[in-house]
């Protein structure tokens, strides 16, 4: 996983609540068994008209926010569907921050895991930085995850709230796995405790 | 110690270690996978050399794409060929137990887990998947999870978690005739809204919950996630044990009582703390659907179309519109009346047998309207062959529905089973959004029986005026 420190980049607002992860992505394309290539499918629905060009009245395919690597949206970004896609298809477009007064759960963990930051922000803050991202290219946000403040163009720092254990990992670059199998020991003595306490437990096996 | 609500016990019991900032290591009893959320995950396994820790915890099948025709013949499209037969190499490699295509086992996961007994009350349930919020109807902890997360299930058999809140949604008292699970669900969406239960877990209670059979309580967990919870979930009870007593996977004999009497253990401590609760009269809720396209939106049968100029908040009101122009509706119109393309009786939301049975109810004895497609799509193999026992299958076959193999289906459309644009689909499904069952489709929340009395009349029904 690409490590997360600083990010300066345009901005992209999606004033909207309850963008879903089917509006990230849609079903039909989850068909891949790769974790790259979905960014072309990001916003499909909004990004594209049906005969498939091009929507020119979407932020992200006009200069200069189809270079976006931040988005502010409204609440619940990221509701519906586990799909890890919907992350995968955003990092793939070159999205590495997502800004919002509120997240649905698995998204907001699914982000983590690829590198990309979300943030929470009030509502209130939520508008200003979504007009500081009309001025486009001469408005860069940045985020300064060691200091955790997301700097507006005027040099205003709005700080934001990270879990410490999650903020080290995408500083770090880490991957859960192998922080996790360092508490082998305690693992192993969980399923033996377990074995003694519930011993009816049924495994599967199938003939 | 403290009175403790149900998911604190169930949380409590698999805490292998808490770490310094709070996040715990948590256990993992039992991890579903399908074709579509894990091909990646064992690729990371793969890379990475690791093993997958326990097989015999884990389980799979086949079903959001596979085609619900004929199964005999292969499997037209490419990529859903690929991404099934990339399944079935993976379970042979890692050994995992795999209901495959062709057995009569086979469904949507969430319907075979509780329905195979390997869905236990008491346990850490995860799948890839996020109404693996399903299986909290057992009184288990069940949540979905992302792809990064089924690699970590797989590899440590645990998850990184922080507790969730707890949150209790009481219905008490009776649910009127012709009221259903499905509608109890809409009902408390509709009133605590797509975010009213982020990170929250659920636990549903009262006597009505009480009363609901084990396909109706499944509804409702199904559907927490439309919440915006976490999870949910149900004390498990006699009506839970008598569900699980048999089961291909459930535990045997004296371990069976022995079990028994620790899943009694489980239910909420009297004066347990809740985070935030909220009740609903049974008696005050009718038979319901959606109007729009967030599962927040929702209105009796009864009901007329809000109107956006009521709205006070700006943007609020745009989006309203913007729902209403998706949906092709009027503000201010009768929802009953408004004329349907397609019915979609099935999804791990409505597919049990239950579900067909109050479907088959109205339909019985009536014909599908002119120029409706309704379909019904049995959520595993064994209760497709239960209701042909029962002869629900012609009961819709004679009433013109087609009669269909198990899977996700036109809840998702990534099979052939998909909207055209501008179709507007009366769905037992969980989810209304934007181009969800295909491009450009219109999708109505609602009950097997509102679905059914929407096929042979044509339109959004009131179904109790059919049954």
């Amino acid at each position: 996983m690409e490590k997360f420190t600083t990010l300066s980049a345009v901005a992209a607002a999606l004033p909207e609540d309850n963008i879903d992860t089917d509006k990230i992505i849609p079903a039909r394309f989850l068909k891949t068994t790769q974790r790259t290539g979905l960014g072309k499918y990001a916003f499909d629905s909004m990004r594209y008209r049906p005969d498939g060009s091009e929507n020119p009245d979407f932020i992200l395919n006009k200069a200069p926010w189809r270079n976006a690597e931040i988005l502010v949206t409204y609440d619940n970004l990221g509701c519906g569907s586990s799909r890890e896609h919907a992350p995968w298809a955003l990092l793939d477009f070159g999205i590495r921050c997502v800004i919002a007064p509120s997240f649905a759960d698995i998204f907001f963990n699914n982000c983590f895991k690829n590198g990309i930051l979300p943030i929470k922000l009030p509502r209130e803050v939520c508008d200003q930085l979504m007009s500081d991202s009309t001025m486009g290219s001469n408005a860069r946000l940045t985020i300064d995850l060691p200091r955790q403040v997301v700097i507006r163009p005027d040099g205003e720092e709005v700080p934001f709230e990270i879990d410490p254990f999650r903020k080290h990992m995408l500083l770090e670059g880490l991957d859960d796995i192998g922080q996790t199998l360092q508490h082998e020991t305690e693992i192993k003595s969980f399923e033996h405790k377990v074995a003694g306490e519930r011993p009816w437990m049924p495994t599967i096996t199938l003939d | 110690m403290a009175p403790r609500t149900l998911f604190d016990k169930i949380w409590d019991h698999h805490v292998v270690e808490t770490l310094p900032d709070g996040t715990s290591i948590l256990y993992i009893d039992r991890h579903l996978l399908h074709e579509v959320t894990s091909p990646q995950a064992f690729e990371g396994l793969r890379l990475a050399g690791r093993k997958l820790r326990h097989p015999e915890m884990t389980m799979a099948v086949v079903d959001h794409n596979v085609p619900t025709s004929d199964r005999t013949k292969p499997i037209e499209e490419p990529e859903s060929r690929n991404q099934i037969e990339t399944l079935e190499r993976n379970v042979k490699e890692f050994g995992v137990p795999y209901f495959p295509l062709l057995s009569a086992s086979q469904g949507i996961v969430h319907v075979v887990g509780p329905e195979q007994g390997i869905s236990l009350p008491g346990m850490t349930i995860v799948c890839g998947d996020s109404h693996t919020s399903t299986h909290g109807a057992m009184g288990s902890l069940a949540f979905g999870i992302g792809t990064s997360e089924v690699e970590h299930v797989m590899a440590t058999q645990t998850i990184l978690q922080r507790p969730a809140k707890n949150m209790r949604v009481t219905v008490e008292g009776e649910l009127a005739p012709g009221v259903s699970a499905k509608d109890v669900m809409l009902a408390i969406i509709g009133h605590i809204g797509t975010a009213g239960g982020t990170g929250h877990v659920i636990e549903f209670a009262g006597s009505a919950i009480r009363g609901l059979d084990m396909a109706g309580r499944m509804t409702i967990c199904n559907m927490s996630i439309e919440a915006g919870a976490r999870a949910g979930l149900v004390a498990p009870d006699d009506t839970t044990f008598d569900y699980v007593r048999n089961r291909p996977f459930a535990p045997k004999g004296e371990d069976f009582e022995n079990a028994v009497t620790f899943w009694r253990t489980l239910a909420t401590d009297d004066g347990a703390h809740f985070d935030k609760e909220v009740s609903l009269r049974a008696e005050d809720i009718a038979p319901s659907l959606t109007w729009g396209t967030s599962p927040e939106t929702v209105l009796p049968i009864t009901g007329t179309v809000p109107d956006p100029a009521q709205e006070p908040d700006e943007s609020k009101r745009v989006q309203m519109q913007r729902m209403l122009d998706y949906m092709g509706l009027e503000a201010g119109q009768k929802i009953a009346g408004t004329p349907v393309d397609v019915v979609f009786i099935g999804s791990c939301t409505n597919s049990r047998i239950e579900d067909l049975r109050a479907a088959a109810q109205v339909a019985a004895g009536r014909k599908v309207a002119d120029g409706v497609r309704a379909m019904i799509v049995p959520g595993s193999g064994l209760v497709k062959m239960q209701a042909e026992e029962e002869g629900l299958d012609q009961i819709f076959l004679d009433a013109g529905f087609e009669w269909r193999e198990a899977g996700c289906s036109m809840c998702l459309g990534m099979n052939p089973d998909k909207l055209t644009p501008g179709q507007r689909c009366a769905s037992t499904s969980n989810r209304n959004f934007e181009g969800r069952q295909g491009p450009g489709g219109r999708t109505h929340l609602l009950s097997p029986a509102m679905a059914a009395a929407a096929a042979v009349t044509g339109c959004l029904t009131d179904s109790r005026e059919l049954v």
